[in-house]
C-alpha cells in the first residue's frame, strides 16, 4: 500500500471512530439521508412502474390505431330525457368509414362496429349483453384470442347467415351445462347459431364498449356479422324505459381506423377530422389516438418523475442541512481537539480533510442504507399494493451521487470553519 | 552571528493584539533571546507580563507583528500558515498543562499523532513510539484511553508524544500545573532526564519550584524580560522530597 492511501485511510479510519464515539449521534444525523437516498429511489420506481404500466396499456391500444367512437350530442340527451317525440339521429356513418377509407392516405383498413344493447336467450337463461356487429377482421385490430370453434368470415358477412361467437364470460353465464357450441342463442325474435368462444385479452378502454352500467360485467358481448347486425336489429334502435319509448338512428358506434404505420397517425389525425367535420355538424364523434396518448403519458411521466424528484431532492437538502448542523456543532465540541492536533503540525487542509471525511462517511453512509431500503420499499409495495414498481439503475446512482454530493458541500463549511479557528484559541478552549 | 548550536534567536521581538478601534495591546515589547541547544529554560512572570505570548511564539503558533525569530537557523516570524504547521510539527514538542490528548485515541496512537502530520508512515514507526511508551513507563498502557490513565500517566503519554518527532525544543506549558506535588515531580524528573541527555527545553511556570531546576530563569514583565537568572546545573537527584506541608 502506498503511503499515500494508507493516509488516507488513516483518515478514514480516524473519521469512523469519531463517529462511532457518538453512535447515536450519527445514526441520527445519517437518518436524514437515509430518508432522503430511500424516498428518491422508492419514489422514483413508483412512478416509473405507473407510467410503464399505463404505457403498455396504451400501447395494446395500437399505436397505428385511430378511434372513432359515436356520441349522442348533449342538445339530443336532453331531447332523449322526455321520452318522447322524433327519432334521433346520431354517430358515424357508414359512409365516413368508406370516405375515411377512399380520402385519407395510408389508412390500411377500417374497422366498423355496431354495438346494440340486448338480452341474450338460451332456455330459462337470459342475460343482458351487447350484440356487436362486426368484420372478420375484428379480433387482429382488437386483439380478441378464439378460444374455441372460429370468429365470423367473409362468408357469414356475405350470406347474412345467424351466426354469433361469444366472449368466454358470456357463454358461462348462458350455457352453465351445455356445450355452446352445439346451440343457439336467441336475440330479440332471431336464433343465432353460436360458431366460436373467444376470450378478451385486451384491456377496457379498448373494448368496443358503449354505456356504462354499474354492476355490469365488461365481457358480455356477442358477435354477429355486420351484415346481420343491419337486417336483423335495423338502423333504428328502439330502447323501453320507464317513460317510454327512446329511438335512435346510429348507423355505427365505433370505427377504428387502422394505419399502415404509427408515422401516419400523426397527419391522419386532422385529416379525419376534416372529412368528417363536413358531414357532421353537430359534434356527435369522438376521436381517440392511442399515439397521442402515449405521448401525453410520457408527457405526464416527466412531469410526474420531476414533481417527485423534487420531493425527494428536497428531503435530501434537508438531510444535509442536518449533517451540517451537526458537524458545525461537533466542530464546537472538539474546538479542543482542533487546536491539539493544530500544535502538534496539523496543517488547515488536515484539519478540512478530517472533518470533510467525517461528513462524506456519515453521508456516503446514509446513502448506501438509503440504497438498500430504497430498492427493498418499492418491493414491499408491490407485495401489499399491485402497484407496479421499476427501480432504475439511474434513480440509484442519482440518489447515490446526490447524498455523497450533500456530503461534500455541507461537510465543506463546517471543515472550513474547523480549520480556521486560531490554534492558540482552540487550545485554551474548554 | 547564529552558531548551529543556538535553537532559539529573538531579534528584537514585538507582538501587538489589536483589540479594535484605538486599543491595542503591547505584549511583547521588542524581546531579544537567544537559547542554545542542551539548555533548560524557565520563564516565569505575573500573569499580563507576557509570558503567554512568549510561549506562543516560540512555539510557532503565532507570529510576531515585528521583529525576527530564527528557529533552529529558519526564520519562522513571516512564515505563511501551513508552513508553520509544519515547523510547529518537524521541531516542537509540546507539553501542556492539561495534557492535551486525544480522547477517541488510544496510548499508542496519541503518541503516533506528530508523525501523521509529517506524512510518514506510521507503520515503520511502531516499535520507536512503543520504545517512548516503554521510556515513560507505559509499555503496559498502550491501548488505553487517555480517560483510563491517572493524570501523572496522561502527562507521561504526552511526554512520550513531544518526544516522537526527535524535536528541536521541547516546550512545556506549566507541565505539572495540573498534577499533585508528588507526580509533579516524578514529570519533572522525566523532564530533567531528557534535558540531560541533550534535548532543549523551555517551560513556563510560574512555580519556583519548578523553575529552579531550570539553568535559566527568565523573569518577565510588561511584555519584556526584566531580568535573568542562571541556576548552577543541578546535578538533579531524586529531588529530595520539598519539607512543607
Amino acid at each position: 500500500m502506498s503511503p499515500l492511501s494508507f493516509q488516507f485511510l488513516s483518515t478514514l479510519r480516524l473519521g469512523m471512530k469519531s463517529l462511532l464515539l457518538h453512535k447515536l449521534r450519527s445514526v441520527l444525523t445519517m437518518l436524514g439521508i437515509i430518508f432522503g437516498v430511500c424516498s428518491v429511489i422508492a419514489m422514483l420506481a413508483i412512478g416509473e412502474g405507473a407510467s410503464y404500466s399505463a404505457q403498455e396499456e396504451i400501447k395494446k391500444l395500437g399505436s397505428d390505431n385511430i378511434i372513432l367512437r359515436s356520441l349522442k350530442p348533449a342538445e339530443d340527451a336532453k331531447l332523449a330525457g322526455l321520452g318522447r317525440g322524433g327519432t334521433l339521429d346520431y354517430g358515424l356513418t357508414y359512409q365516413d368509414g368508406a370516405r375515411i377509407q377512399s380520402t385519407i392516405p395510408g389508412v390500411r383498413r377500417v374497422l366498423p362496429v355496431r354495438i346494440i344493447r340486448e338480452n341474450a336467450l338460451f332456455g330459462p337463461n337470459n342475460v343482458a349483453c351487447q350484440v356487436l356487429g362486426t368484420l372478420p377482421f375484428y379480433p387482429e385490430i382488437v386483439g380478441l384470442e378464439v378460444a374455441r370453434g372460429r370468429f365470423l368470415t367473409d362468408t357469414d358477412e356475405r350470406n347474412i347467415d345467424n351466426v354469433c361467437v361469444l366472449t368466454v364470460g358470456l357463454a358461462q353465464r348462458l350455457f352453465p351445462y351445455q356445450d355452446p357450441l352445439e346451440h343457439s342463442v336467441k336475440v330479440d325474435s332471431f336464433y343465432y347459431r353460436v360458431v366460436g368462444l373467444v376470450r378478451e385479452q385486451n384491456l377496457p378502454e379498448q373494448r368496443t364498449q358503449q354505456g356504462t352500467m354499474e354492476g355490469e360485467p365488461l365481457d358480455n358481448n356477442l358477435y354477429v356479422p355486420l351484415s346481420v347486425s343491419r337486417t336483423r336489429f335495423g338502423e333504428v334502435l328502439i330502447r323501453r324505459s320507464a317513460s317510454g319509448f327512446e329511438a335512435e338512428k346510429v348507423e355505427l358506434h365505433q370505427l377504428t381506423v387502422q394505419m399502415r404505420d404509427a408515422a401516419a397517425v400523426e397527419s391522419a389525425d386532422p385529416q379525419i377530422k376534416t372529412v368528417l367535420g363536413r358531414f357532421h355538424t353537430r359534434n356527435d364523434y369522438e376521436i381517440v389516438v392511442p399515439l397521442q396518448l402515449l405521448r401525453q403519458a410520457e408527457q405526464t411521466k416527466r412531469i410526474f418523475n420531476i414533481v417527485l424528484g423534487s420531493i425527494a431532492a428536497i428531503s435530501l437538502l434537508v438531510g444535509g442541512i442536518g449533517i451540517m448542523n451537526i458537524m458545525l456543532a461537533t466542530v464546537t465540541e472538539r474546538t479542543r481537539e482542533i487546536g491539539i492536533r493544530r500544535a502538534l503540525g496539523a496543517k488547515r487542509r488536515d484539519i478540512t480533510l478530517q472533518f470533510l471525511v467525517e461528513t462524506v462517511v456519515l453521508s456516503v453512509g446514509g446513502g448506501l442504507i438509503g440504497v438498500v431500503l430504497g430498492v427493498i420499499t418499492p418491493l414491499i409495495v408491490s407485495q401489499l399494493t399491485d402497484m407496479k414498481t421499476i427501480v432504475t439503475l439511474w434513480s440509484v446512482l442519482l440518489a447515490f451521487g446526490i447524498s455523497g454530493a450533500v456530503g461534500i458541500v455541507f461537510g465543506l463549511y463546517p471543515a472550513k470553519a474547523a480549520a480556521q479557528l486560531d490554534p492558540i484559541e482552540a487550545l485554551r478552549h474548554e | 552571528m547564529p552558531s548551529p548550536e543556538t535553537i532559539i534567536q529573538f531579534e528584537a521581538i514585538e507582538k501587538r493584539y489589536d483589540l479594535g478601534g484605538e486599543a491595542e495591546v503591547r505584549a511583547l515589547r521588542g524581546v531579544h533571546l537567544v537559547v542554545q541547544a542542551g539548555a533548560y529554560v524557565a520563564i516565569m512572570g505575573p500573569s499580563g507580563s507576557g509570558k503567554s505570548t512568549m510561549l506562543n511564539l516560540i512555539g510557532c503558533l503565532d507570529r510576531p507583528t515585528a521583529g525576527r525569530y530564527l528557529l533552529g537557523g529558519t526564520d519562522v516570524s513571516r512564515m505563511p500558515d501551513d508552513e508553520l504547521s509544519e515547523a510547529r510539527g518537524r521541531m516542537i514538542g509540546f507539553i501542556f498543562q492539561s495534557y492535551n490528548l486525544i480522547a477517541q485515541l488510544t496510548v499508542i496512537e496519541n503518541i503516533q499523532v506528530p508523525l501523521i502530520y509529517q506524512g510518514r508512515d506510521i507503520r515503520a514507526y511502531q516499535e520507536h513510539c512503543a520504545k517512548l511508551a516503554e521510556m515513560v513507563g507505559l509499555s503496559d498502557r498502550l491501548h488505553h484511553r487517555p480517560n483510563q490513565l491517572s493524570g501523572g500517566q496522561q502527562q507521561r503519554v504526552a511526554i512520550a508524544r513531544s518526544l516522537v518527532n526527535d524535536p528541536l525544543l521541547i516546550l512545556a506549558d506549566e507541565p505539572t500545573g495540573n498534577l499533585d506535588s508528588r507526580t509533579g515531580t516524578e514529570v519533572l524528573d522525566m523532564i530533567d532526564r531528557l534535558n540531560a541527555a541533550g534535548k532543549t527545553i523551555v517551560l513556563v511556570t510560574h512555580d519556583n519550584k519548578v523553575a529552579e531546576r531550570a539553568h535559566r530563569v527568565l523573569h518577565m514583565k510588561d511584555g519584556l524580560i526584566e531580568r535573568e537568572v542562571l541556576n548552577r546545573p543541578t546535578p538533579h537527584g531524586n529531588g529530595a522530597p520539598a519539607g512543607h506541608p
